[in-house]
């Protein structure tokens, strides 16, 4: 094997690496944002979706849908086919 | 005694034992037997693959401990416990393709053997089993305690009587199956918990009057329960998030989950996890948290946390229904169990006896010392688990936290990071060991140090550590 040049299944990998950084990143907001966002108000101003307190059904029901979306996108769109075995055989 | 719930239980455990036996059937044609034994071969399928990482990581605590605390506290418990959906797809993307690649690359059956050869390096091998063997031990010991716990109310059985039960049970199909009937199982095991939590849900909805009846009792007894804030207004922001490192993004340095990530079978698999792993881990995590807070108006004045769910479900259900329902608890005790004690049984054999007791070990008898290692194991923990110690959750997280102090950045910046060495991977796992129990017990005396949790500040030391000791002793550029 070429010891020299980097395999170039390893960009794609760096690349969907940082894709889930990033989508842990936007998961993490959306759930900080809602939740304290929302939740930090006094308690008799809260309203109801479905019965579950606003911050919270956008917080966790929303935001836990909506990651779903996104990871069933990227997963689609944005993951790369790549084979794991060696093609110089040992 | 109530037969019309043991009887579905008594169904299940039977399932669960052919399953294994079908398992061990096909896995003596496989002409390697520890790749087989410990990895089933790298060849898991996308569903297989998802669920047995939620089975793995859904452990007593998402099903016992954790309702019973949102019983508790309210629906600051859920939010917290939300933040465990980033795991389904966190973990299969960073450690990733490269993982894979590298793992068939080095041969690698554990995730030790990959940072030994990442690394060439003895010294983390042994530091590695080490802090598998010892912390893994402690988790596994609270999770019988869970099973037998869980067997105990469900039967009226004693507690010893209900923790034999469960040894004997986990132990037979681990023994012979390995880890492709625990991967098999857990595949089951998880398809029972998606089902089981929507039953139990469903009935503690009916059974409250519907959720804003539920939510106005709540509302009626303690205001706070429907704030992010706890019952008594302690959950501070900082403290929650904290709970992202721990049960979010560390996971991604547990052992249980890393051997997961370099045992299927190619990309198509990884990527149908993917999906499949986020969607079943959220809809459990919201599911069986609700079901905790909402068991509250429909069965005021439970003391014991873990005990919230099997009394619900027999208070709510028919008593065949509540039968089924508690497999779900009982195989996400068990399929977290299994693959802790495969993943020590195979710390000790192909970390510790074969690379330093007897390197040149014939295949028999490596046979041999897998199944006896196995089954030591499990009557050790049988006979720790019988006096258990309190507090199951918090047992479980202190070797959780442990573990990924000390292994996120080695294996990490060991994939990414072409200046890590095998200096900043010694230093890292022993500063993030050594300051997470250090920090635990100043935080048990002292509260939480900068109102986060423990695992916080040890896994920054941990990093600083790394590239420190990395660059300083010997900055060499590593060719992957």
């Amino acid at each position: 094997m070429n010891k020299e040049t980097t395999d170039p299944r390893f960009k794609i990998a760096h690349r969907e690496a940082w894709i889930g950084i990033g989508l842990a990143i936007f998961n993490f907001i959306w759930w900080f944002g809602f939740a304290y966002g929302l939740g930090s108000r006094p308690v008799e101003d809260y309203t109801y979706i479905f019965g579950l307190p606003d911050w919270f059904f956008y917080s966790c029901v929303v935001g836990f849908i909506l990651i779903s979306i996104l990871v069933i996108i990227i997963t689609k769109f944005f993951l790369t086919e790549v084979s794991f075995d060696e093609e110089e055989d040992v | 005694m109530n037969i019309g719930v043991i009887i579905p239980l008594l169904i299940f455990l039977i399932a669960i034992f052919a399953i294994g036996l079908i398992s061990s059937k096909r896995m003596s044609t496989g002409n390697n037997f520890l790749n087989d034994y410990f990895l089933g071969g790298r060849e898991l399928g996308g569903f297989v693959l998802a669920m047995t990482m939620v089975a793995t990581y859904g452990s007593a605590s998402s099903f016992l401990g954790g309702p019973g605390t949102a019983y508790t506290v309210g629906f600051g418990w859920i939010l917290l416990a939300m933040a465990q959906v980033v795991t389904g797809y966190f973990v299969l993307l960073i450690l990733g393709k490269k993982f894979a690649i590298l793992a068939r690359r080095y041969k690698a059956v554990t995730m030790i053997d990959f940072l030994k050869v990442r690394y060439n390096s003895p010294a983390v091998a042994i530091l590695s089993a080490i802090a598998i063997i010892v912390f893994l031990f402690s988790a596994m010991t609270a999770q019988w305690v869970g099973g037998g716990r869980l067997i105990e109310s469900l039967t009226g059985l004693e507690y010893t009587t209900a923790l034999f039960i469960f040894a004997v049970s986990v132990l037979v199909y681990v023994v012979i199956g390995g880890f492709r009937a625990v991967a098999v199982t857990d595949a089951v095991q998880g398809a029972i918990m998606v089902v089981g939590t929507l039953v139990l849900l469903i009935g503690v909805v009916i059974a409250g009057g519907g959720i804003p009846a539920i939510m106005q009792d709540l509302f009626n007894e303690n205001p706070r329960l429907v704030t992010p804030f706890g019952a008594d207004g302690s959950l501070s922001a900082a403290y929650v998030s904290s709970f992202w490192i721990l049960v979010g993004v560390g996971v991604v340095a547990l052992p249980q989950m890393a051997v997961r990530a370099m045992s299927y079978k190619n990309s198509r698999s990884m990527h149908r996890a993917l999906v499949v792993g986020t969607i079943v881990t959220g809809f459990i995590m919201l599911n069986m948290h609700l079901i905790g807070i909402f068991a509250r108006p429909v069965m005021p004045g439970i003391e014991v946390g873990d005990k919230v769910i099997p009394l619900i479900a027999l208070e709510v259900l028919p008593a065949w229904l509540a039968g089924i329902v508690l497999a779900a608890p009982m195989a996400a005790i068990m399929s977290t169990v299994d693959s802790l004690l495969l993943l020590v049984s195979s710390a000790i054999v192909k970390d510790v006896y074969i690379n330093f007791i007897r390197p040149d070990a014939a295949e028999k008898r490596i046979k041999q010392v897998s199944f006896g290692v196995t089954g030591l194991l499990g009557v050790i923990v049988f006979l720790l688990a019988l006096q258990p110690p309190e507090l199951l959750i918090f047992l479980n997280l202190f070797s959780f936290g442990g573990l990924e102090a000390a292994f996120i950045w080695p294996v990490v910046l060991g994939l990414y990071w072409k200046y890590g060495n095998k200096y900043g991977a010694i230093a890292s796992m022993v500063v993030g060991m050594l300051s997470y129990v250090g920090l635990h017990f100043y935080n048990e005396a002292n509260g939480a140090l900068f109102g986060v949790h423990t695992v916080t500040l040890p896994i920054v030391f941990s990093l600083v550590a790394y590239i420190v000791f990395s660059l300083a002793v010997k900055k060499e550029a590593y060719q992957f």
